[in-house]
């Protein structure tokens, strides 16, 4: 965190935006809190979901329908549903003149087909909210798994590009230990008194020689290609440490020191980098 | 030259933004002109109740004549126009009566105006959503320049304004994104415009330390200025700063300086001053680190110009075009839209010392350059003297007649306000070499 260089001359705020950001969605992909991917869910779908499988706004579409619908109450309709009033001398009436109005049209497949109606609203309505909720927790579940799988797919590429870093450094080490002159003298066992005597000048020169060239050698100095590949390696992960995202959301700095100020911080123009 | 000031409240306690900006306005015209600020008896926004004196008064050298307001606003009532104007299908004649209800209703004030319209040279109209500035704006276009203050908000949706929009001689803008939401909203790019925007009296020496002696602060702080309220961001600023405070044990304090409309939480690294005086507020902004401004709308931030003339970077709420426009445009602050970007670019503001100095600095020059009081005075003489060489006078708008008027055919504002395009002005550096038109940043 924090770790903008600023040159002298300019600071560019969006460029500076940008690199939070940047870093921000780095961290994000890590874990995520239940009410975040409910957000997600909600607001950012269509990153997740395959766009050709799941229309991206169907769960605000069913919402929406689910809170602007004013459905009226259902009702109930039965055979005697159309006679019926609340003054009994009506009803009386409706029912005795009944027959004439069959002699006009026949109200039975009226009052079945209003019955039906009746029955498949209150089934709808059952079935709706099910709907809704088996809607509901599956795109919460396949947003959930949709991350789960980038954040796996994310894993993998940074196993892979250790995995690959590791290869680079053992075969850099097995380099440095064929060639190193010497290094296997002591695994040979003495064959004679005489030859053994030379050997052993030999190789009393060869270390004498050894320690001129370390003594020479500068501190941080690498022994060549090899030793700079092996010497890379920590300096590297601090690195890498240093500008890493901060896991579980929250900032902080890691390989880098807390602010732990107790005055206000001297802003007499800092060196810049 | 003779100018009114036509403003809703004034009065040297009366510390609204628009309001302030009016007298600041007012007193540094009267060094170049007879100015004569006209205003209402009211002090309370809420009520518009008649509180001072009606007649003429002196406020800091400059003649100041109130008229009373009419009636006091009805809450419930402004509620109910509100929601039928914004929300509804609605007609020219319920925006009327929103705008009757909003108040101040001052039809004094119209009257004088239109009585002594001779009198003065150009008429200064400050906040194009309250009564007066709709009124005296329609009566006296030619005179008019309007100084809208105009937020990110339903009203510019309302269809009433439009014409007002395009029927004054001037309008002095307060920021690119305030000036490119107007003509997105009126189609008003033929009336004369520039953006001017407000200087401050920013002392030349301040006293942090004395500030922390006085209010026993020793810890490094952010500070916020101005009303503590749900409206201005307060909310989610509490809850993004206790939520960093918890993953940072040793960061800064936040310090609120300004009247509590809302509840402040206790935290032990929350300090709430309570309004200060000018002194002490420009002192407090010496000693923070950096100022926060969490609004989501604003149509100009003063107290962010006061943080950059101090040399202080402002981290502002992100979803606020204006702010958001003025921190790139300036490259001197960092915006924030959700509390992970909070939380980055505050550590970043509070741990990078060499980006803390370089946008300090770059807020300095950009006050400098834009927002000094030569700057600003310079923008309005010039725009009298463009006007006094151009002749051409706006043609009043009619708004139907009676049966027109009452038709219900007008979208609701805040359908109408969806549809204009947000963002901040993102390309432009017009601030710095006066290019009329840049682009924005996205569309809605």
């Amino acid at each position: 965190m924090s770790d903008f260089t600023v040159r002298s001359d300019s600071a560019d705020v969006e460029q500076i935006m940008k690199q939070i950001r940047a870093r921000i969605r780095e961290k994000r992909g890590v874990d995520y809190t239940e009410e975040e991917i409910r957000e997600l869910a909600n607001v950012r779908l269509e990153t997740f979901l395959d766009p050709r499988g799941v229309r991206s706004d169907l769960l605000e579409q069913y919402r929406r329908k689910r809170e602007s619908s004013t459905a009226p109450r259902n009702y109930g309709f039965e055979d005697s549903t159309i006679y019926m009033s609340s003054r009994p001398i009506l009803r009386f009436f409706r029912r005795m003149l009944n027959p004439v109005l069959k002699l006009f049209f026949n109200p039975n497949p009226v009052i079945e087909a209003l019955h039906i109606q009746s029955k498949l609203n209150d089934s709808y309505n059952h079935s709706e909210s099910l709907y809704y909720e088996l809607i509901h927790n599956l795109v919460l579940e396949t947003t959930r798994l949709s991350i789960e799988v980038k954040n796996l797919k994310m894993r993998v590429e940074s196993m892979s590009s250790r995995l690959d870093f590791d290869e680079r450094r053992a075969r850099a080490l097995e380099g440095v230990v064929q060639y190193r002159p010497g290094a296997v003298a002591p695994l040979q066992p003495p064959t004679g008194g005489g030859n053994g005597a030379t050997l052993d000048q030999e190789g009393a020169e060869r270390r004498a020689r050894r320690r001129r060239r370390r003594g020479r050698r500068r501190p941080g100095q690498g022994g060549g290609e090899a030793g700079e590949r092996f010497t890379s390696g920590p300096d590297l992960l601090a690195s890498d440490e240093r500008s890493a995202p901060h896991e579980g959301g929250e900032p902080g700095p890691r390989g880098e020191p807390q602010p732990s100020r107790d005055v206000a911080p001297d802003r007499s123009e800092p060196s810049e980098s | 030259m003779k100018l009114a000031v036509a403003v809703q409240r004034y009065g040297a306690d009366v510390n609204g933004g628009a309001e302030l900006h009016a007298r600041y306005i007012a007193e540094r015209l009267s060094r170049h002109a007879s100015v004569e600020v006209l205003t209402t008896c009211a002090r309370d926004y809420v009520t518009w109740r008649n509180e001072l004196p009606s007649g003429v008064e002196d406020v800091r050298g400059v003649p100041v004549r109130r008229f009373p307001v009419r009636s006091e606003r009805e809450p419930l009532e402004f509620g109910r126009h509100s929601r039928r104007v914004f929300e509804r299908r609605h007609s020219i004649a319920e925006e009327l009566a929103w705008l009757d209800s909003e108040g101040p209703t001052s039809p004094a004030m119209i009257e004088h105006l239109d009585r002594h319209a001779d009198s003065y040279d150009f008429v200064i109209l400050f906040s194009y959503r309250y009564y007066h500035a709709w009124h005296a704006a329609r009566r006296l276009g030619h005179k008019a320049v309007l100084v809208p203050t105009a937020e990110r908000d339903p009203t510019i949706g309302l269809a009433i304004f439009a014409p007002v929009f395009r029927g004054v001689r001037a309008i002095m803008y307060n920021s690119h994104e305030e000036r490119a939401m107007i003509h997105a909203a009126t189609r008003n790019e033929s009336v004369p415009g520039a953006v001017v925007g407000v200087g401050s009296d920013v002392p030349d020496r301040t006293d942090p330390a004395g500030f922390r002696r006085k209010y026993r602060i020793n810890r490094p702080f952010a500070i916020y200025v101005g009303r503590i309220d749900e409206n201005k961001g307060c909310t989610e600023l509490f809850d993004y700063f206790q939520r960093y405070a918890a993953a940072f044990a040793g960061g800064l304090d936040l310090v609120l300086v300004g009247k509590e409309i809302m509840h402040v939480p206790q935290h032990h690294r929350i300090h709430h001053l309570g309004f200060l005086s000018d002194e002490d507020k420009y002192n407090a902004l010496a000693a923070a680190d950096l100022l926060i401004m969490p609004s989501y709308f604003e149509s100009l931030s003063m107290v962010a110009l006061e943080a950059w003339a101090l040399g202080r970077p402002v981290l502002a709420n992100g979803r606020c075009d204006v702010l958001k426009g003025q921190c790139i445009r300036s490259n001197a602050g960092l915006y924030y839209e959700n509390y992970q970007e909070f939380a980055e670019t505050l550590y970043s503001l509070e741990s990078n010392g060499p980006l803390h100095a370089r946008l300090g600095r770059n807020g300095r020059d950009y006050f400098r350059r834009n927002y000094a009081w030569p700057v600003i005075e310079r923008k309005y003489l010039e725009m009298f003297q463009r006007l006094a060489r151009d002749t051409a006078r706006p043609e009043p708008e009619t708004l139907g007649g009676w049966f027109e008027r009452r038709q219900r055919k007008i979208a609701p504002a805040a359908e109408v306000l969806a549809g204009i395009p947000s963002g901040p002005v993102v390309t432009g550096t017009a601030e710095r070499t006066g290019a009329s038109a840049p682009a924005r940043g996205r569309p809605a």
